[in-house]
């Protein structure tokens, strides 16, 4: 289909000169999710209509110069379901939304309107994103195009497979503890964790609003720094958007040989799948080929990352999620008084996994438990920052593999909450650092995507993005799955 | 089990949440694993760390007051699911209602 082979940069370029029109790209999209997406189940809504009613309008009411003003002119986009929109309903993955409409856009989705980028749909993710297979949605399951037997990885599964499914060329996604980097690791894609508060969260129905990012999934780097140019930036609207300038729109391919790269031994030991082993491996071989210092470093404090997140990241969400009441809010449960009235709600609206989250986060916040957990879990934070601070001292950029293992089969992980948590283990620090972190693919094994992240220094997203452009020009380019239907 | 059954219950109604007596024993089980795991935090001596409660430094942020455009009662209040002239309804809470 014309078009799909194209990334962002180059569709817009397409579009800006007149060569396509952005009904064509829009069509080619909905035809693609048409076509695929009942073996995929990455989109929970599509909006036909609206997307080719502003393709049309870009194509016929915009002159030359205004769309060469427009970064993202005609580009189909997938936006998870936990960002806000006024024109597409919004349910976080959650029965509690069901039909809800927000009133207003989040300003990452007014930025990508503003841009000239056109929103064909909203996608699946684990219920207010807890959870890292997507398998959490109350709506439907989503499907690893690389093996449809699989899980996408989540929470952002649905971004990540619409994405290598070549349905749209980008996507939002958000990540408080891995939600961007282990779906992109799973399905092959970029994705990228920006910078705490380089985005702003305004919109963004929050989860742990201490460890919440929005960012972008993209086929190319060049795509994911022209969409994190696009979303970032101070927003009058999140107090903690941080005041500096948005990122590049394009990528300075950095030089490698100036680059002193760490590798922390706590993310190469036991536990390490080999066939992601050997293929990081491979990648740190061309990285060094290329010129660059590899260092080992430590980052001591590894091991209580998960444990610290969990506290931290449910204790958040408890509070934040207390607004569902039955209120304000779509779903409600009748009962004789208000106290009733809420615990059925909450209890009917949110599922398993939500509820064990609060529980555990109501339980780390209560009279008694509060210095043993919470604020124990806010000390060892300290800790962890630490450690990156100390690492940062003496190398440019850290790399570690995304994720230990392969993605697993529905249903694997799902009987033991623990062992899904410790799928995050390598992108929970981040979080708790506030540090950008990028999912690369770097190849497949067994068939299936195996990713690299690269850590940087706070706000230094352009040199993860100048390596992993020096990197991406050497790599192979990567296949597309094949899988249920999905050959072109 | 590091949580019984009946801390479940008193955290689930802090929460709001109601947890089936069927369900309990499996809930406060889960919970304790997890818990367990957490326990591992003790391992470190953490008397002399401040706490990280954000990592942005910043400090209060400030903005001119001037009145903005802002939602509409009818649009702030459009997703309650029972509304009256842009009011919420609820159910009765005093008399016996609230308890």
């Amino acid at each position: 289909m014309a078009g799909l082979d194209w990334d962002a940069v180059e569709m817009a370029r397409r579009v800006q000169s007149g060569e396509v029109s952005a009904l064509e790209l829009v069509d080619a999209s909905l035809e693609r999710i048409a076509a695929v997406d009942s073996n995929i189940g990455a989109f929970l809504y599509v909006d036909d209509v609206g997307a080719r009613q502003s393709a049309r309008r870009l194509d016929s009411e915009l002159t030359r110069d205004q769309k060469k003003s427009l970064p993202l002119a005609g580009v189909p986009v997938a936006i998870k379901d936990n960002l806000v929109t006024r024109q597409m309903p919004t349910t976080a993955a959650s029965k509690m939304l069901q039909g809800f409409m927000s009133p207003y856009d989040a300003t990452v989705v007014e930025r990508l309107l503003a841009a000239g980028a056109i929103p064909v749909g909203k996608v699946n993710l684990d219920e207010f994103a807890m959870g890292s297979s997507t398998e959490h949605s109350a709506y439907q399951v989503t499907r690893n195009p690389w093996d449809i037997s699989r899980v996408p990885g989540g929470s952002s599964g649905g971004s990540a497979a619409a994405v290598a499914a070549g349905m749209v060329p980008l996507a939002l996604g958000s990540d408080t503890g891995g939600s961007i980097r282990t779906p992109a690791s799973y399905c092959g894609v970029f994705g990228m964790k920006p910078t705490y508060g380089r985005v702003s969260r305004y919109g963004l129905i929050a989860f742990a609003s201490s460890l919440d990012q929005v960012g972008p999934f993209s086929r190319t780097v060049r795509d994911a720094a022209l969409l994190l140019h696009v979303i970032s930036g101070r927003d009058p609207h999140d107090a903690t958007s941080v005041d500096v300038s948005s990122t590049a729109p394009t990528v300075v391919v950095a030089d490698p040989t100036q680059m002193r790269i760490g590798l922390p031994e706590e993310y190469f030991g036991d536990g390490i799948d080999p066939n992601v082993r050997t293929q990081v491996d491979a990648a740190l071989e061309t990285l060094k080929g290329l010129g660059a210092t590899l260092v080992p470093i430590s980052l001591p404090h590894t091991r209580y990352a998960i444990a610290t997140y969990y506290l931290i990241a449910n204790a958040e969400a408890s509070s934040n999620l207390s607004r569902y009441d039955g209120v304000r809010y779509g779903f409600r449960e009748t009962a004789p008084d208000l106290i009733q009235m809420y615990s059925r709600t909450r209890s009917q609206g949110f599922g398993d996994e939500v509820q064990r989250r609060i529980l555990l986060g109501t339980h780390a916040l209560s009279a008694g438990y509060y210095d043993a957990y919470y604020l124990k879990a806010q000390k060892v934070r300290t800790l962890i920052r630490r450690d990156f601070d100390q690492a940062f001292e003496s190398v440019d950029l850290i790399v570690t593999p995304t994720v230990p293992d392969l993605p697993f089969k529905f249903g694997e992980r799902a009987l033991d909450p623990l062992q899904m948590y410790l799928t995050d283990i390598f992108t929970v620090t981040t979080n708790l650092a506030g540090l950008p972190g990028l999912s690369q693919p770097i190849g497949l094994a067994d068939g299936l995507p195996v990713g690299l992240q690269w850590i940087a220094p706070a706000l230094e997203e352009e040199r993860i993005l100048g390596m992993a452009s020096a990197l991406e020009a050497v790599l192979p380019v990567p296949s597309w799955p094949m899988q249920g239907g999905l050959s072109r | 089990m590091l949580l019984s059954k009946e801390e479940v219950l008193h955290v689930a109604n802090l929460a709001r949440l109601s947890v089936e007596p069927s369900e309990l024993e499996e809930m406060a089980g889960t919970l304790s694993r997890v818990l367990e795991y957490i326990d591992l935090l003790n391992e470190l001596d953490t008397e002399s760390v401040s706490p990280t409660s954000q990592v942005v430094e910043q400090h209060t942020v400030w903005r001119s007051d001037v009145i903005q455009d802002s939602l509409s009662a009818e649009l702030a209040t459009q997703n309650g699911p029972q509304v009256v002239s842009a009011m919420f309804v609820v159910p009765k809470i005093l008399d016996g209602g609230g308890q």
